[in-house]
């Protein structure tokens, strides 16, 4: 089933013995949508192709800017001004030609979300906003599929991996967004540039173990990460009764783009 | 009275009982309209932070909103 020169390429993960050549080829048939080509998209997108996840979608409308490089490490020099989805998508290539990989220079909204989605086993969140992580908390609630949250801010991060229906959502934790410009970003509070590395490597991680049907996924626990002060801790997360999404009486039945989580100058791009 | 918050040992100079919105003053989270509060693994209702009080020994865990990716 793999020729000499893939046994030799996932040699490595062949001798584990939760991977194998019956998990590798699990890898190989997985489909893995990663939302966000930023700076955790970077180390997701070419980990997960390293790793030989066989079908990769890839979203985001942006286009690379010098001031990315300092963390978006799937961008070269080179890519300035070209759009980070075909950018990530010639470095995984690169890495490994094997790798399907789809492209979409799109930002998801509540119209295309669905859609963009509906292929894949497992869906990343590498979005840098509320309005995004809402929507796609939401959507792969309303739609039954497994996916990572991941966010970070300044030497903070935290991800959750959510198996809907199963274990606590993120609006289990934060029923709703917070108003725009409440909480700051890392375009405007900065942001230490291994940060999303680690959240990243952490997030391609779960897609990985889910695939393979390994270990245990990082459900019902939020774990944050403080890179000064070199802690992760885990807080346990009961799926809550009265979550707005997936509680016993959901309030929220059908996908709607938060525009008031958005910042103005977003909206139209949220939109487009 | 003594508290576990976000891990740490916490000492809170009261005799009489704290309830949570007292207790996000008391030990000046930032922000405390955007914190997620869980008190002994149980995530607090916003509504409820007046009327739930905090008891020697308890749990609480301050959770925060991170946005960011990119």
């Amino acid at each position: 089933m793999f020729s000499e020169e893939q046994i030799e390429r996932y040699s490595r993960h062949i001798m584990l013995k939760e991977v194998g050549g019956k998990g590798q080829k699990k890898l190989f048939d997985g489909k893995v949508m990663i939302i966000g080509a930023g700076g955790l998209g970077s180390p997701i997108a070419l980990y997960l192709a390293a790793a030989g996840i066989g079908t990769i979608g890839i979203a985001d409308a942006d286009c690379v800017d010098l001031s990315n490089l300092q963390r978006q490490i799937a961008h070269h020099t080179k890519d300035i001004g070209v759009p980070k989805v075909f950018s990530a998508k010639e470095k995984m290539t690169a890495m490994n030609p094997e790798v399907r990989i789809n492209t979409y220079e799109t930002w998801v909204n509540a119209d295309n979300i669905t859609d963009i989605i509906k292929d894949y086993d497992f869906v990343i969140d590498g979005t840098d906003n509320f309005a995004a992580k809402f929507l796609i908390n939401d959507a792969c609630v309303l739609t039954g599929k497994p996916y990572s949250h991941g966010g970070i801010l300044q030497f903070d991060g935290q991800t959750i991996t959510v198996k809907p229906g199963e274990s606590a959502c993120y609006r289990c934790i934060f029923p709703t967004p917070p108003p725009k410009d409440a909480i700051p970003t890392c375009s405007r509070a900065g942001v230490i540039g291994v940060l999303p590395g680690v959240i990243g490597t952490i997030q391609a991680t779960e897609a990985i173990k889910f695939l393979l049907g390994a270990g245990d996924l990082l459900i019902d626990r939020l774990l944050t990460y403080n890179a000064l002060r070199m802690k992760f801790r885990e807080v346990p997360i009961r799926k809550k009764p009265k979550c707005p999404i997936c509680g016993d009486n959901p309030t929220i039945t059908e996908l709607k783009d938060e525009l008031e989580a958005l910042n103005v100058c977003e909206i139209g791009e949220a939109k487009g | 009275m003594n508290l576990t918050v976000n891990g740490k040992p916490a000492t809170i100079d009261r005799k009489e009982t704290l309830n949570i919105t007292a207790l996000l003053d008391e030990l000046k989270v930032a922000q405390p309209e955007y914190v997620t509060v869980e008190l002994n693994g149980e995530i607090l209702e916003r509504d409820n932070f007046e009327s739930t009080v905090v008891r020697n020994g308890d749990t609480v865990e301050f959770l925060y909103f991170m946005g960011g990716g990119n």
